[in-house]
């Protein structure tokens, strides 16, 4: 596996402790090029503080990380911008690395917020930073994806479209997305790997496998396990009527 | 034509505002504020020094400053006090040390005025020249941490996780301000090199709408207020620092009324 030159970002056994208080521990996974996984848990399950491991955001961690692209895109799950500066959409889009001009352009286009370009970034409304923040994180054409539940506060039919997007530059790109989400119904459709936490990985796999685990029964109930599964039954082609799942 | 003790202010003062208005904006940006008096403060001590050493008091200042800065960050690290206090306990006890250290040095007459408020008579051609070479050396290295720098200042994790290194260039920056404050104490005074820095790039925020156009006016405001700084000074014969203070606190003023006609037009 470790040979695996489609490997982007490597966790071995990660762990991180805030005053002997462990946030997260004892995780493990890998994003390769061209895949999506998707890190489902509780609130307070330790998605984020995997995902800012991932990206050596936190440096004194347990465990090993190991990353081999430096071509980054991050949407934070919180960010915190200070109004002292004067900065626009277009100031926003260019923050860590210089782009073309259509490229910004495309990003914005994409996420649908092409009219903000020129907008001061504090008068957008909460869905529309949103959008804005996916087009930066997208528009580098990053090789590694990192999205903190990119489409919090979005309009539903937007929410719709923006994973399809998702889907859409992992292919199109073939970069790696390491995927935080609340949205079992969006977003499994498109999942190659599942990792579900629970201050520790509680169980991994495919969405289907995920699924059948008890442990995964418990932390989310019964009817998620059928939502995951229902979404599995799509992408086989055998599913019915809808609601009624059957079981490979 | 430096012959003239006026020409000679007036060009040290140029030198100085191209310095401080890009340098300014991220002073208040980054909510340095504090942090730029606390060096400025401990200035003194560096003057004191470079008179007893027989040092030359650019570079003296420059090496005092930088040190503070270092001992800042290790008790921000080692203790539980809020920052605000560190920057006082800081500022005050370098200024009393160098106060202290002055009444020591009997032997050389000290123009305490001059050191605190700026001295226009003061500044010969050596401090022009590094003024000139000092502040084409700062802007080139912030030019070159430009982009890590401000990434972090909009969001620290952002710049981090795309690999930007803002530790570094916050590192770097720190540098840079004891740097300003070592080529600029002659001309404006030790307690009001920061107001030089915090005035033009406030004026500037009022009237701008995107960082570069921030950067830009507050360079002018810095320009404009040492012209008018430096001619009411040798009209009025008052004090350089403070005649150039009071200039740029004439811009702000004036740069609120945009901000009373922008709230208009969007009512």
């Amino acid at each position: 596996m470790s040979t695996n030159q489609n490997i982007l970002v490597k966790l071995k056994e990660a762990g991180f402790r805030v005053n002997d208080k462990w946030l997260v521990k004892g995780v493990s996974l890998q994003v390769e090029k061209g895949k999506i996984v998707t890190l489902i848990g509780p609130n307070g399950s330790g998605k984020s503080t995997t995902a800012k491991i991932a990206l050596g955001i936190y440096k004194k961690i347990d465990g090993e990380v190991e990353k081999y692209t430096d071509k980054v895109g991050y949407v934070p799950q919180k960010i915190s911008i200070d109004w002292t500066l004067p900065l626009r959409v277009y100031d926003f889009m260019v923050l860590t690395e210089n782009l073309k001009e259509e490229d910004i352009n495309e990003a914005l286009s994409l996420t649908g917020v092409i009219h903000l370009k020129n907008k001061n970034l504090g008068d957008l409304s909460g869905g529309e930073f949103q959008r804005v923040l996916l087009a930066r994180a997208i528009s580098k054409k990053p090789e590694l994806l990192v999205l903190d539940e990119p489409v919090q506060g979005v309009d539903f039919t937007g929410e719709i479209a923006l994973y399809e997007l998702i889907k859409k530059i992992s292919d199109e790109l073939n970069c790696g997305i390491l995927l935080i989400s609340h949205d079992l119904h969006t977003v499994m459709s498109a999942t190659d790997h599942v990792v579900c936490l629970n201050g520790h990985v509680c169980c991994s796999g495919t969405p289907i496998d995920v699924a059948k685990n008890n442990e995964y029964k418990a932390l989310f109930g019964e009817q998620a396990s059928q939502i995951l599964s229902r979404y599995e039954h799509r992408h086989d082609h055998i599913h019915t009527s809808e609601g009624e799942i059957k079981k490979n | 034509m430096f012959d003239d003790f006026f020409i000679r202010a007036l060009f040290a003062g140029i030198g100085i505002a191209f310095v401080t208005g890009p340098l300014g904006c991220f002073v208040v940006w980054r909510r340095l504020s504090y942090f730029g008096d606390t060096l400025a403060h401990s200035a003194l001590l560096g003057v004191t020094l470079a008179y007893t050493l027989e040092f030359n008091i650019a570079l003296s200042v420059f090496i005092i400053s930088s040190l503070i800065a270092l001992i800042l960050i290790q008790l921000q690290k080692k203790t539980n006090l809020p920052g605000d206090a560190l920057l006082g306990l800081l500022a005050h006890s370098s200024l009393a040390v160098g106060l202290v250290v002055i009444g020591f040095l009997t032997f050389i007459r000290f123009d305490i005025m001059g050191l605190l408020f700026g001295d226009i008579l003061a500044v010969t051609v050596d401090d022009l020249l590094i003024i000139w070479i000092g502040g084409a050396l700062i802007l080139l290295i912030l030019k070159l941490i430009w982009k890590p720098l401000f990434a972090s200042t909009v969001n620290y994790e952002l710049a981090e996780a795309e690999g930007l290194n803002p530790d570094r260039a916050k590192a770097i920056f720190t540098i840079l301000m004891a740097a300003i404050i070592a080529i600029s104490i002659k001309m404006v005074g030790l307690l009001l090199i920061t107001g030089m820095l915090i005035i033009p790039a406030a004026m500037a925020r009022n009237i701008s709408s995107s960082p570069q156009k921030m950067v830009l006016y507050s360079i002018i405001g810095g320009l404009l207020s040492v012209g008018l700084g430096l001619f009411s000074s040798l009209e009025f014969n008052t004090a350089s620092g403070p005649s150039i203070i009071a200039a740029s606190l004439l811009l702000f003023v004036l740069s609120l009324l945009n901000i009373k006609q922008s709230i208009k037009l969007k009512n």
